[in-house]
């Protein structure tokens, strides 16, 4: 009996920690000088940062001209990296709001880290709409205000304006979510620091958050009400994002499996993200007690059930276009698969349906090195999917005589990798200044597993 | 003005809970636990009234929402119709996912600025907390000495009682 309830309540935080050391350990990280690892991340992230600046300016000082997109094929880079990025946000929300609401209680080492990851993602994502429109300058005339040419005001019906609502909501919600979550961290950092600077800014931060109860009470609530909301809000999230395509007439977009195929490859993809950045900081900030191998066995698991919908979805989408009797739904598919643009198929294919089901095995789940080159795989695939989902579907269109072909120039490149810069940037700001670990959350952990678990041997 | 209060310091949040109880079926006028993370039980144990800003939040979603479809409705169909491929004037169902979008907008930042103004947080406001080690791992306990017959050895004795590590009586400045 004894036995069984150690494996049902094994403790989710290895090493037995005091709730001092969990304030110490998670603190370490930020107190002690940056590594030489660190400072070479940093470096790279802000040259390709850097890089991409420079191609964005380029782009609005000369126009879209720069782009490869034509004619025939008028979304392609930059919807697909937007995409991309918005999916990768979407697991910071799962794991923060989700599973709070399943009280899934290992999320608390992870969940900071990862909505930090929502936040960097939606902003490097936010920038390709915005620079699509050619005129970025003049962004504002997407709020619905009384302007002077009218007043004329925005069209509604339109799902780029529900899009433009969307992700506003999901950012201003998203760092709302994680500024409350940091709130008590912020207060721990200004009552134990040693440098005067960071105790003023955490001070100012944390608002004079003092630990009491009744702000606690009210805390919990607030975070409560705020993971409820956030869960419909990352399904509308990505549901409207699926819209973009959905409820246009194009064969291959027009389809309604689209909003629960995208929610899924959204997760999916993120969970990817999520585990790429954390073995990786786990390893480098010393945090291996905390991010221990069952959270990415965890977390593994669900990049197999949410890669399983995603395959299926794979399947139906062909199964129906085939099904549908459809001349062009058909096309559209056959020329996806054997196509010009068969490679990118199936790399899809390969990275987001084969690859992980290597996670199946247990072996494979529990070595770290097997899982990050999974998990970079599924990025990739992740990628491609949107940019197969976008450009075959345009590429080939009704009129045969206007079919082209779609290839990225140097400055669509740049662009990408400029909010990849973007995103390590804030990355790797983000672990030095703040705790990566909600250390709040993780000290309740750490005693819950005390209190229920007795001494673990 | 200014209060007595007595201080229980305690290292673990079982005893800090149990001593909470204690305390308040002595009779005693509980102000505040402080601890470094939320501890359940503990509101209830204080005897704290639950939450309102639940109310918050579902009202002012529900403003949100009303007044998305009141403008959607306003603007593309009383201030200036625009005809877009002959759909209706007012297309209802096209109105949908930015009502939910500006209803959860609402209804999620009102809930946290309702939260800093209740429970008074700002910005550069100074922490009012017994201990710098609260946001650390020490739990305090304040009840407040309430009139003469206020017997603080017999307080002393039941915080002890509970593992507190010790006790101490303060005079602090009523805000």
């Amino acid at each position: 009996m004894a036995e069984v309830a150690w494996l049902v309540r094994r403790p989710l935080i290895v090493g037995d920690k005091s709730v001092a050391q969990v304030t110490r350990d998670i603190c370490a990280a930020m107190e002690t000088r940056p590594s030489a690892l660190w400072w070479a991340g940093f470096l790279a992230a802000l040259s390709l940062l850097g890089l991409g600046v420079t191609a964005i300016s380029y782009e609005i000082s000369t126009g879209i001209g720069t782009w490869g997109e034509n004619r025939t094929v008028g979304w392609a880079f930059d919807i697909t990296n937007f995409v991309f990025w918005i999916g990768i946000g979407h697991a910071g929300t799962l794991i923060s709001a989700i599973l709070f609401l399943f009280r899934q209680r290992w999320r608390t080492s992870v969940n900071r880290a990862a909505e930090a990851m929502t936040i960097f993602a939606v902003m490097c994502a936010g920038i390709f709409p915005l620079i699509h429109m050619g005129r970025p300058w003049l962004a504002h005339w997407m709020f619905p205000y009384p302007n002077t040419r009218g007043s004329l005001w925005i069209n509604f019906r339109s799902p780029l304006v529900w899009d433009f609502f969307a992700i506003a909501t999901y950012l201003t919600i998203s760092l709302t979510f994680w500024y409350v979550g940091l709130l008590p961290d912020l207060a721990t950092i200004r009552d134990r620091t040693a440098s005067p600077w960071r105790r003023r800014i955490a001070g100012i931060l944390s608002l004079g958050w003092n630990g009491s109860t009744r702000t606690w009470q009210r805390y919990e609530v607030v975070y409560l009400l705020l993971a409820g909301l956030g869960t419909p809000l990352v399904v509308s999230v990505h549901t409207i994002v699926s819209w973009d395509f959905a409820t246009s007439l194009i064969p291959g977009w027009h389809a309604t499996i689209f909003p629960p195929y995208f929610v899924a490859g959204a997760i999916f993809s993120g969970m990817a993200m999520v585990l790429t950045l954390m073995i990786v900081a786990r390893k480098t900030m010393q945090l291996e007690d905390y991010i221990t191998p069952r959270h990415v066995d965890i977390m593994c698991k669900l990049i197999i059930a949410t890669g399983g919908i995603v395959g299926l979805s794979y399947a139906t989408e062909f199964f129906m276009a085939l099904y549908s009797s459809n001349p062009y739904e058909q096309f559209v598919f056959l020329n996806r698969a054997t196509g010009p643009l068969c490679w990118a198929y199936w790399t899809m294919v390969s990275c987001n349906v084969l690859v992980p089901q290597l996670l199946w095995f247990r072996r494979v789940r529990s070595n770290l090195v097997l899982v990050f080159v999974i998990s970079i795989f599924v990025n990739i695939g992740m990628w491609f999917e949107r940019f197969v989902i976008i450009v075959t579907s345009l590429h080939h269109d009704f009129l045969p005589s206007s079919w082209v072909s779609y290839r990225p120039t140097c400055i669509e490149v740049a662009t990408l990798l400029g909010t990849f810069g973007l995103f390590f940037t804030c990355f790797l700001l983000f672990v030095r200044l703040v705790p990566v670990i909600a250390i709040g959350e993780v000290k309740a952990v750490v005693s819950h597993d005390k209190l229920s678990g007795g001494t673990h041997a | 003005m200014s209060r007595r209060v007595m201080l229980g310091f305690f290292e673990r949040e079982e005893d800090v809970l149990a001593a909470t109880r204690a305390a308040r079926e002595a009779g005693l006028r509980i102000l505040d636990v402080y601890t470094p993370y939320p501890v359940h039980g503990l509101d209830r144990a204080m005897g704290l009234a639950p939450s309102r800003l639940a109310f918050v939040c579902l009202i002012l979603g529900l403003f949100g929402a009303v007044f998305k479809v009141w403008f959607e409705f306003w603007t593309t169909s009383v201030a200036w119709p625009i005809n877009v491929g002959g759909k209706p004037w007012n297309s209802l169902p096209a109105f949908v996912p930015v009502t939910f979008e500006v209803m959860v907008l609402f209804a999620g930042v009102s809930t946290f600025l309702a939260f800093l103004v209740v429970a008074g947080l700002r910005p550069g406001r100074a922490p009012v907390m017994p201990d710098p080690r609260v946001t650390d791992d020490r739990f305090v306990l304040m009840v407040e000495e309430t009139d003469s017959v206020f017997d603080a050895v017999r307080v002393e004795q039941l915080f002890a009682g509970f593992r507190a590590l010790h006790s101490e009586e303060r005079v602090e400045a009523r805000s």
